[in-house]
Order: C-alpha cells, then structure tokens, then sequence
C-alpha cells in the first residue's frame, strides 16, 4: 500500500456555533476515485473545500500531498495549484474566452509560455470535445459545455488530484451526461478523483469507494460494490432506498 | 359618461378616429403657435376665458379620440403608452407643449434675434436681448484666465501634446499591452505634469515663467479635473480593495479613510489645504497652491471612487473568488485578472458619476484663489466696465460644462458597450 496522498485526521469544523464537520478521518490513495454522497446540508461539499482550503477548518489535520493544511501553510497557491476543482455552478470566468480561460492560470501561475498553454488547452478543450468553441465566451455556451470547459481548466493546470463539488446538480438532464463522460473518461485516465455527487450511475462505474455522509460525519466508508449490495447502516439504507 | 365613450374609438374606426384626433391637435397647435409667435387671437370671438382653455379643450378631445390599447400602428401606439395613457397625462403633455411653445419666442429673440455681438466695448450693446460682445471681448480670459495672451499657445501645445499621449495606449503594440495599466497609472501622469510644468509654468528652456495663480478659465478646469481624475482612480481601486482585505489594519486605515473624507465639505477641504495646511510645513518647504488644491480634491474624491468600485467587488458571486483560487492565484493574480476586470466593467456607470461630480466640483477651488472658468465669470461680471453682464456669462459657462460632461457620459456608454459582461 503506498502513502495516502490525501490524509484527513479528527477534522472538526464548526460555521459559528454549527458544527458542519465532526471528527473526519479520512485516507485516498493516489489514483483511486472516491464517490461522496448523503443528503444535502451534510458537509459534503465543506469537506472537499476544506481540501483546498477554500473552507479553514479549526481542528485536525489535513495533509495533501505531504504539505499540511493550517494557518502556518505559506504556500497554499502551490497546493491549490495541484488539487484542481470543478463547481456545481462551473464559475467560468465570463470576461474571458473559453481559451483564456483555460490559459490564463497556466500562464500566469505555472509560468508557461503562452503558446505552449494554449496548445495545452485546446488539447484539454479536444478531450472534452469542445475545442471547436475555443473562441467564445462562457455565456454563449450551454451549461453541459460550460461544465465541460470548467473541467478542462482545471485540467490545464495539470493537478494531481480533481475535487468535483456536484458537477452535474446545476444542468439540465440531457447535459448531464455529456459531463459525466468527460469525468468517466478523465477517471479512466488514471486521474485521482473526489467526487460529490448524486449519480449512482456514476458511482457504480467508476468510484473505488463511496462514503455516504450525514449531519456532518462520515456513516459509512465502503468498497463500490459493497456499498450498493449490503449497506450497514439504516440511514444508508434509507437513503439508497429513496435515490435508486 | 356616455357621451365621452360615444368618443371612444375602437379597433375597426381607429382610422378615422385618429385623423379627426389629429386635425383637433393640429388646430390647438395652430392657434397656441399663432398666439406666441404672431401675438394673435384666432378664437378671439369666444368669450373671455375660453379663449385661453380653447387649445387644452381642443387638444383634450383630440388625445382622448386617439386613445386606444393596442392599434398596430406603431407610431399611434408608442404615443398612446407614453404620453397619452390617460386624460390627466394627456392634459401634462398639452401644457408642457404648449409651454414650451409660448416660451420659445421670448427666449429665441433674447438669446438671437434681439442680441448683439458685433463691437468691442459695453457700448455695442443696444439692442433688449443677450449682449453676447461681453462673450467676445473675454472669451480668451474665460479659457486661459490671467495668464498673458502672449503665450497663450504654450497652454493649448500642452493640451494636444498631453491628448496624443492619451491615445498612445490604441496604437501599442500586441506584446506591450500588458503594459497598458502600468502607462496609464504611473508614466502618463508622470509625463503628463512635466509637459504642463515645463510648458506651461515654463521657467527653463527659454521659457518665461508664469506663476500658477495667473492660471484660470478653462484651460484651469481641464488641468485640475485632469489630474484629479488620473490620480482618484487608482488610489480609489487600493482603498477599495483595503476595505475588503482581511488584515485589520488595512481593513481599518481604508475605514477610517473612507469615512474621514466622505464626512468633510469639499469646501473646507479646500480651505484647509490653502491655509492652514501651509502651516504645518517646514518654512523652507514650498508647495504650489495649485499642487495642494488637485491633491485636496484627489483625495476628497478617491474616496467616494472607493465606495463605488468595492460596490462592484461586492457583487461579484463569491464562486469567481473560489474559482480564482482553486486554481492557484494569490491574492493581487486573482484580483488582477478576475475580479478587478469583472467588477470594474459594473461600475462604469458609477464611476462616470463620480468624474461628473468631480468636472462640477471644480468651481470650488475659486474660494482659494484660483479662478477657473466660473470663477473667471464672476471676477469679470464685478468688472465696472462690465457690469449686468451675469446671465450671458452663466449661460456660456452652463454651455460649456454641458458639452463637458455630456461628452464624458457618453464616452462612459460607449464604454460601456464596449466591455458589456458576457453573462
């Protein structure tokens, strides 16, 4: 077994008097893909901001990639660099083309000529097969595309990890699943994933793992099979029986 | 109430119901037209009072004949929903119409047919209307103040010289654009002082020197809303972002700041800055009048600039910021290339009401001295050999700063346009 690449231990977050998280632990291994889900308001989109540290939490540890997440971090733009994100509401940047988009990180964070970003882009842009609207701007394009191009943003900067914050929750049904297979696909590239999401389907193909959250805390932790064939607790129960 | 819905047109009579509506407005029109400009009665055979309602009465009929919610003439229709949706905004459009026509004639021989600009002196004046000489004869006062009609052209040199340096930024370079910001913010201004000091103050160069209290008219106006505009901006755009920062003493310098300037009266300000700042210096340190009053009024202004920008930081989603800083930009990369960009292009419209105010503000500096177009009016209408002349020289100056702003609020639509959010 190699070193966890993402290590959580006894993490507790608390917005004001709320607790959001309580006593996370937590290990993903290089390349695995793991699936988060639970019912909303359950911290799961806190906990992958946390990861990046979009979201401070107040005790615990959490190691990315060898380098801990704390106040001390002085370099959290260099592990922000690495752990690439995609939003539920994509959060293109609208007053640039989906190019510049894609390029403006590499080019002005990882210092890369800009010819070479750009071939890096349309690159990533081909693989979620919208190269095609590289000269356009985010509000020209559908939420599916616009999801799409989000991804391969994030992909430009080359990240060891991708945290996905419910991908698919903002798009209309036929959308969805021009996005889940850019994901399948990044999946099967060997890309080491976080996934929050409600697609079982999703799940089903390509998670290592799922972890079913509620009320702030991980209930269950279990192989993808084993999680859908006999879930332990009654709230995973539950849950399964009302999304499936 | 039957009768006036017998007067009710319906969607299959509009026609001819329009045409009657029309030739009654016509008529109304005719007979006001008449009485301001021919100074005759036509309906001098009613009786006293109706004579005067004849018009309204006319009109009145003629809109609500006209009056219909949807005809399928566009013309009809657009005048229907706008000026006459009822009888009581129908009676408001007549008066206002009627008013400006009987205005016009009086108006129109004061200001053209009645007035006098041929002359040199008070004496010109003979006619009843506008005495437009007085314009003539100060004109060069009004635009370069005391300074001596000699070297006038060392001011309007300096003028073209500092424009073609404002559009240097249109024919740069693919690969310096980047560099656009840092002209604009640092070496334009630079650039900009020096060609006005050593141009205009002279001193060097053969130059006579000219102090800056003979400065004034226009030429003072466009000098210091020029400065104070360049430099309100950027320092506006750093107290904004100090606002929002997360360290507390920036967070509460910007604070303090903000609130400090936009508590004061310009006016005393301004005061301040002429006499008793002086006295806090040391007795060898000297600075220009003109220097203390654009740096009283930037950062008078800066911090109302601060106000209206941080209202377009704030309502930018807080997803862009998150966006920004996933993918690894710090702090100045994400505000430089995010959001400043974004919330910038939404405060266009605030911003050109900032600069607005500041243009109008100018006058201000009058009370320490410095006498810049309205402040040259009023020296030159206490001029004994010209007095009562006020009302022509207000008028031009209103002229004037009219085509000032009028040309920076559209130049702030076009901009506008330009850089519309593709959202």
């Amino acid at each position: 077994m190699s070193d966890p690449i993402i290590k959580i231990q006894n993490m507790n977050k608390w917005f004001g008097d709320f607790q959001v998280l309580k006593n996370i632990n937590l290990e993903v291994e290089a390349n695995k893909k793991i699936v988060v889900c639970g019912p909303s308001g359950s911290g799961k989109s806190t906990l992958i901001r946390c990861i990046n540290r979009l979201e401070e939490h107040q005790e615990g540890d959490i190691i990315v990639d060898g380098n801990e997440l704390s106040e001390k971090t002085k370099d959290i733009e260099k592990i922000r660099a690495e752990v690439g994100m995609v939003f539920q509401q994509f959060n293109l940047f609208p007053h640039l083309s989906i190019l510049d988009n894609c390029t403006l990180a590499p080019i002005w964070v990882k210092k890369m000529p800009k010819k070479e970003a750009q071939e890096l882009a349309l690159d990533q842009l081909k693989k979620v097969q919208i190269d095609d609207q590289a000269n356009k701007f985010p509000g020209q394009l559908s939420g599916g595309q616009q999801q799409r191009c989000a991804i391969a943003r994030a992909l430009c900067m080359q990240p060891k990890i991708m945290l996905f914050d419910e991908p698919t929750s903002a798009l209309d049904p036929e959308m969805i699943k021009e996005v889940l297979d850019a994901m399948v696909s990044l999946a099967k590239g060997g890309m080491t994933m976080i996934v929050v999401t409600h697609e079982m389907g999703f799940a089903k193909e390509v998670a290592d793992e799922v972890i079913f959250m509620d009320e702030g805390m991980i209930i269950e932790k279990a192989e993808t099979k084993e999680f859908f064939a006999n879930p332990k607790s009654d709230r995973t129960k539950l849950f399964l029986s009302q999304i499936l | 109430m039957q009768a006036i819905n017998f007067l009710k047109p319906n969607r299959d009579n509009i026609k001819n119901y329009s045409i009657i509506g029309s030739v009654l407005i016509l008529i109304s029109l005719i007979d006001v037209i008449s009485n301001a400009f021919l100074k005759t009665n036509l309906t001098s055979f009613l009786p006293g009072s109706l004579t005067t309602l004849f018009p309204l009465i006319l009109g009145l009929i003629g809109l609500n004949m006209m009056r219909i919610d949807y005809s399928g003439n566009k013309t009809l229709d657009i005048l229907n929903k706008n000026i006459n949706t009822n009888n009581f905004n129908a009676l408001l459009t007549l008066l206002i119409l009627f008013s400006i026509i009987k205005a016009l004639p009086p108006s129109l021989s004061w200001m053209i047919l009645d007035a006098n600009i041929s002359g040199d002196s008070k004496d010109a004046c003979t006619g009843t209307g506008a005495c437009w000489t007085y314009i003539k004869v100060w004109f060069r006062r009004f635009m370069y103040g005391m300074y001596p009609n000699e070297f006038h052209w060392r001011i309007n040199t300096a003028f073209i010289l500092v424009i073609a340096l404002g559009f240097v930024g249109y024919f740069m370079k693919e690969n310096l654009k980047k560099y656009l910001a840092l002209y604009y913010v640092i070496i334009y201004p630079i650039i900009a002082y020096l060609v006005i000091y050593y141009l205009i103050s002279g001193g060097s160069f053969g130059l006579q020197w000219v102090e800056t209290g003979a400065w004034g008219g226009l030429s003072l106006t466009f000098i210091v809303s020029f400065f104070c505009l360049i430099f309100c901006f950027p320092l506006g755009m750093i107290f904004a972002l100090g606002r929002r920062s997360n360290l507390p003493v920036i967070k509460y310098i910007s604070i303090c700041y903000i609130e400090f300037w936009r508590g004061v009266p310009l006016i005393t300000v301004l005061f301040m800055s002429s006499v008793m700042f002086p006295m806090f210096l040391p007795e060898d340190f000297f600075m220009d009048k003109l220097v203390r009053v654009i740096i009283a009024i930037t950062l008078f202004e800066a911090a109302y600039c601060a106000e209206v920008i941080r209202g377009g930081l704030q309502s930018l989603p807080r997803g862009q910021y998150d966006a920004a800083k996933s993918l690894g930009m710090g702090y100045w990369k994400m505000h430089i290339f995010v959001i400043l960009p974004q919330a910038l292009k939404l405060v266009i419209p605030g911003i050109a009401n900032t600069f607005l105010a500041l243009v109008k503000d100018t006058p201000l500096i009058f009370v320490v001295g410095l006498a810049e177009l309205a402040g040259m009016l009023a020296l030159a209408k206490t001029n004994p050999k010209w007095l009562g002349f006020a009302m022509e020289g207000y008028i031009f100056a209103s002229i004037i700063f009219w085509i000032i702003c009028y040309a920076m609020s559209k130049y702030s639509y076009n901009l506008e346009a330009k850089y519309k959010t593709e959202r």
